[in-house]
């Protein structure tokens, strides 16, 4: 019975048990109406991994959909600044202009979406709070200094490569003193963004607006957020020598080990199954089939993110909750305005 | 960014030639929500599910093309004929949705910080 309460099953050609189920009425002597209270104390988080471009954590004690609502907040709503429009004085390079303002729109931004303004539709001026400028300008020439012998472009000739360091921020109204010029620019100076050779030139005006993943892909502040349900494999009968061995060269390295029993025989282990993959290889083989269970817990989610680097991973994830918190306030506001009318 | 004409949230009427006031205290009732998604709508049903009092909740999007969700609530009617008005079960999910991210936001903070104290040490 528990086992269907918090416990997805995986057979090996069919999974069970993937709804949560445990709502009042259900179960027969479960209550299991929500008690925030009890919710506060199964909740736990632990940290595996945090740094500045990546995070992984365990999320325990928590339903899918809730994880889910913060893996999609985290992907399409959190905004952050992108390229939006590109004046083009000119662009003699192989790349058109609409494929080269595509590949500058999703170059990531070292800027902090906090401190800028949503562009109200319709406005064509650059305000100080809303835009961000940057200038983009870069010609191709021979090299007169070339070494004989070798054909890099780099050595035959200046500017061949425009990278994204050739990006120069121009500051509007009072940003030179609200920001210092290394808080602003692109993440990564080495952003390949065209090939140039001599007599061709590129000379843009590059226009950041504030805006969400919803709208365009390049707005999501995350390279990719995603979880995935904690496995969990339990041997139902002990498993010995070569079978022993041909279950843990079913999973991936690390998740079985094979252990020294008394008897002089080895038998299997299961020692990191955080590892698996849940390939359910070993359900393949008839001899290991009916010995193993394989599952996954229900409310166990192993959260990874990884940012596109104007935000930490850690800020994103706190910004991502109070997202979801904001939608709720939002719609009492509207359910308690109404109901003073 | 939200203009004073942009209705967020929208209560269909239970029946037609139906009072109002009647609409408000009603043990069933649809809702339209307007710019939301699987985000909001499969988390606040969860929570409503979680709700003793409720017979029947569930949403849907109507067209993945236009941006807004269904959102229905049934109450369970007492012995006595009584029930909890929908619209209050759906406040009390939201505001039910609203302390558990407070509650995960408390604890992700703490663990984090500790986790960056522990790193410089």
């Amino acid at each position: 019975m528990n086992d269907i309460r918090t416990r997805i099953k995986l057979e090996d050609t069919e999974l069970l048990n993937t709804t949560s189920t445990n709502f009042p009425g259900n179960y027969p002597g479960y209550d299991d109406r929500l008690n925030l209270d009890e919710f506060r104390k199964n909740l736990q988080i632990q940290i595996s991994h945090l740094d500045n471009t990546t995070t992984e954590f365990d999320i325990i004690g928590i339903d899918a959909s809730i994880t889910n609502a913060f893996r999609r907040i985290l992907i399409a709503e959190l905004p952050s600044m992108a390229i939006e429009k590109v004046h083009v004085t000119e662009n003699s390079s192989v790349l058109p202009d609409d494929v080269l303002a595509h590949r500058l729109g999703l170059i990531p931004l070292r800027a902090n979406a906090r401190l800028f303004v949503d562009k109200t539709p319709g406005d064509t001026k650059e305000h100080e709070d809303d835009t961000l400028v940057f200038k983009l300008k870069a010609t191709c020439k021979k090299n007169p200094k070339a070494t004989d012998g070798n054909d890099d472009p780099k050595n035959l000739y200046i500017n061949s490569s425009v990278y994204t360091e050739h990006m120069e921020w121009i500051p509007i109204g009072n940003q030179a003193t609200k920001f210092k010029m290394d808080d602003v620019g692109p993440v990564f100076n080495d952003i390949l963004v065209v090939k140039l050779r001599p007599g061709q030139e590129i000379d843009l005006k590059l226009v950041c607006h504030k805006g969400i993943g919803r709208d365009h892909a390049k707005f999501s502040p995350v390279c990719t957020a995603s979880y995935r349900l904690m496995p969990e494999i339990v041997l139902k009968k002990p498993i010995y020598d070569k079978d022993a061995e041909q279950l843990q060269k079913c999973f991936t390295q690390g998740v079985i080990e094979l252990e020294d029993d008394n008897n002089g025989r080895r038998h299997a282990v299961v020692s990191k199954p955080r590892l698996d993959m849940c390939s359910r290889e070993a359900l393949r083989y008839p001899e290991l089939k009916d010995r193993i269970e394989l599952n996954k817990i229900r409310d166990h989610f192993i959260f990874s993110i990884e940012s596109a680097g104007a935000l930490s991973p850690d800020q994103l994830f706190i910004d991502s909750i109070k997202l979801l918190m904001s939608k709720c306030d939002r719609l009492l506001q509207e359910i308690d305005g109404n109901t003073n009318n | 960014m939200q203009s004073n004409d942009y209705v967020k949230l929208q209560v269909c009427p239970v029946d037609d030639n139906t009072n109002a006031k009647l609409t408000v205290g009603a043990p069933n009732l649809s809702f339209i929500i307007r710019d939301e998604d699987h985000t909001l709508g499969n988390s606040l049903r969860y929570v409503i599910m979680k709700n003793p009092d409720v017979d029947f909740c569930g949403y849907t999007i109507p067209h993945p093309s236009e941006s807004k969700i269904n959102f229905r609530i049934q109450s369970k009617i007492n012995n006595d004929s009584t029930s909890t008005p929908a619209i209050d079960i759906f406040r009390q999910g939201l505001v039910d949705l609203k302390q558990m991210c407070s509650i995960v936001l408390e604890k992700y903070e703490e663990t984090t910080k500790t986790f960056k104290d522990m790193e410089t040490n």
